[in-house]
């Protein structure tokens, strides 16, 4: 067997050796992928400057000084002002935790309710898998951005009125974008449940006396998290977009709380005259989701176990 | 109660539904192991032996496979009807199981030791610690070199050889009654695969277990069995002594089975070509009626294919399923 000779021969090298973890081989393997590396650095910095940049930049999002509108970048106001003199550095910084905010907990919902369907569709043959495949096609299949304003539209006012105005659009956008984003990871953990169900290490597993809840989330689920965590990290940046496309079409968060995409919608009247007023919070969007796409790259690369380099 | 056999199978089906039919893997095997015995069962693939083995645990799907007839007493209980939580207890606590692909058989994405400890933890509830301590004193028991450190070590880090071990230790962790292997040698190489074998023989002195071995090498039967069960097409055939059976094989398959052992010794003097048992096994989707290895046999009669012939007891502990002999009452 070509296999075990080869185990054999790496298994008899000199004694000392590092121990390595799957976490670090998978570093190991990240680091080698450099426009992933440079985009982590970069996304590193981002996030920093949106944790601590409103303490430092105490410039208020809010105060309105009629004698600085629309300027352009300056010292006073790096990026410019908008129409009602108000800080646009202040407000990306601002914006940016909310639009990231958004893209986590929708990643996270997306992903919750993608594993929970893909491995009850993976673990069962016959009829549940067939109505959930049959149930995910129809999500697949609907209209996204009618349906989301359709949503928006109906709920926005009654789930404000209950857990207050900006939870209530923050829940909801989050409920919103991840529930139109799970369908992919679960496809995605059904085919790899369908592949590790029947891998001898699991027939093994069962041999031993495991459970089917054990085998599940001991020996099936952490080897089908590769692709899903590469998936998890892509759909954050889909995630801002959506939320940005929200906003820009109206329909995400009220004005008074400045996201990205809310920035672009308030700007896209004066881009004639104050194209700055655009461009910091398209920029902001730009960088955060190609990073975060190159990223994923290289999670993928690095989590493949197929890939040996 | 300790003279009863540890585990019997009466007339054991085990039919497996197919778009072309009722495939019969397993179609009626007696079988028994007695504490501290090692029985193999032989026979070429395709005959039932692994069907079998891992119906004893009930690791078969089911669906599509059903166990149609028959029992299989453990310690004189019943497996066949038990509920799926009862059977996780007799998993690895009473009965161990081996499997036939050491390199795939461990997760990748734990250490073994983590694997060991899972398995000790689940069935006697130790601490996490003593768990650890268990997986490191388990690979030490297996002779793997080195035990403290290479707990922490991943199943890539192990080689085919090694990684067989570590399943060994797996199985034997719990300390079970009986430790099934099914073809635990095929996926290694020569020198590793009597390593193995010594190992199981070395720990069934130890710990006092029986052993049933599935095999198609009569090698490793001559080399661990005390009793043999030679199935052909879902039956058993011929059930006696190792030393009976290679010293006098009654069954026409078994003859042959032995004869195509290649022997070294004489292909390198001279040049006969290596014996083999024309044809094929029947399918088990329609079985031949009669003796379903007729076709194949060199001594086959009219009276071979008119109806199945029973597994008799030919000499005293010599079983066959043949009418060359006749049956004689001790």
């Amino acid at each position: 067997m070509a296999g075990s000779t080869l185990a054999s021969a790496t298994a008899s090298a000199p004694a000392p050796r590092r121990r390595v973890t799957p976490g670090q081989e998978a570093w190991r393997r990240f680091r080698k992928h450099r426009l992933a590396v440079v985009s982590l650095f970069t996304l590193g910095l981002l996030v920093l400057a949106l944790l601590v940049g409103p303490l430092v930049w105490t410039l208020p999002i809010d105060e309105i000084d009629f004698t600085a509108r629309l300027q352009g970048p300056s010292w006073e106001h790096p990026f410019g002002t908008d129409d009602l003199g108000q800080d646009i550095l202040a407000r990306v910084l601002h914006g940016g935790r909310i639009s990231l905010a958004v893209g986590v907990a929708a990643m996270l919902v997306a992903v919750f309710v993608g594993v929970l369907v893909g491995a009850i569709a993976g673990m069962s043959r016959g009829r549940v898998d067939a109505a959930l495949m049959w149930l995910t096609d129809l999500f697949l299949s609907l209209p996204e951005l009618p349906l989301l304003l359709l949503i928006i539209y109906l709920f926005r006012d009654g789930l404000g009125a209950i857990v207050g105005p900006e939870a209530g659009v923050f829940i909801m956008i989050v409920a919103v974008i991840g529930g139109f984003r799970w369908m992919p990871v679960a496809r995605l953990v059904r085919a790899q449940f369908f592949s590790l169900r029947e891998k001898e290490f699991v027939e093994a597993a069962r041999a031993l006396g495991a459970s089917r809840s054990r085998l599940v989330v001991r020996h099936i689920l952490p080897n089908a998290l590769g692709p899903v965590i590469v998936a998890a990290t892509i759909d954050v940046a889909a995630a801002i977009i959506a939320e940005s496309t929200l906003s820009f079409l109206g329909l995400g968060f009220p004005p008074d709380i400045p996201t990205w995409g809310r920035l672009l919608f308030d700007a896209k009247d004066n881009l004639d005259f104050a194209p700055h007023w655009a461009l910091f919070p398209g920029l902001a969007i730009f960088l955060t989701v190609l990073t975060i796409n190159f990223i994923g790259d290289g999670l993928r690369d690095a989590l493949d176990p197929r890939r040996v380099t | 109660m300790n003279d009863a056999p540890l585990l019997a199978l009466h007339g054991l089906k085990v039919h497996f539904k197919t778009d072309d039919g009722m495939v019969r893997a397993v179609d009626g095997v007696d079988l028994t192991v007695n504490r501290a015995e090692t029985v193999c069962v032989v026979g070429e693939s395709g005959c039932g032996k692994t069907v079998t083995a891992m119906t004893i645990l009930k690791l078969i799907a089911m669906p599509p496979g059903r166990i149609v007839a028959g029992e299989i007493r453990f310690e004189g209980r019943d497996l066949v009807p038990l509920p799926p939580a009862e059977m996780q207890k007799i998993r690895s606590k009473e009965i161990g199981f081996v499997f036939q692909e050491p390199m795939t058989s461990l997760n990748p994405v734990y250490t073994v030791g983590q694997q060991i400890a899972e398995t000790v933890r689940q069935h006697e509830g130790l601490s996490r610690r003593a768990a650890m301590d268990r997986a490191a004193e388990m690979l030490r028991l297996v002779n793997i070199p080195n035990p403290q450190r290479r707990v922490n070590d991943y199943p890539h880090q192990f080689s085919g050889g090694m990684r067989q071990r570590v399943m060994i230790a797996m199985a034997l962790s719990c300390n079970p009654k009986l430790l099934i292997a099914d073809e635990p040698t095929t996926a290694l190489d020569v020198t590793i695969q009597a390593q193995i074998l010594e190992l199981l023989n070395e720990m069934k002195q130890r710990l006092g277990m029986a052993v049933l071995l599935i095999t198609h090498a009569m090698g490793v039967v001559a080399e661990t069995a005390q009793r043999v069960v030679v199935m052909y097409a879902g039956k058993v055939v011929e059930e006696a002594t190792v030393e009976a059976l290679f010293a006098d094989p009654r069954h026409p398959y078994t003859q042959g089975l032995i004869r195509s052992i290649p022997r070294i010794d004489l292909a390198a003097t001279t040049h006969t070509r290596l014996e083999a048992i024309p044809g094929t096994v029947p399918s088990l989707l329609n079985p031949p009626i009669g003796c379903r290895f007729a076709a194949r046999c060199r001594h086959a009669m009219p009276d071979c294919v008119a109806a199945e012939p029973p597994l008799r007891e030919v000499t005293p502990g010599h079983k066959v399923a043949c009418i060359l002999y006749p049956e004689v009452h001790a």
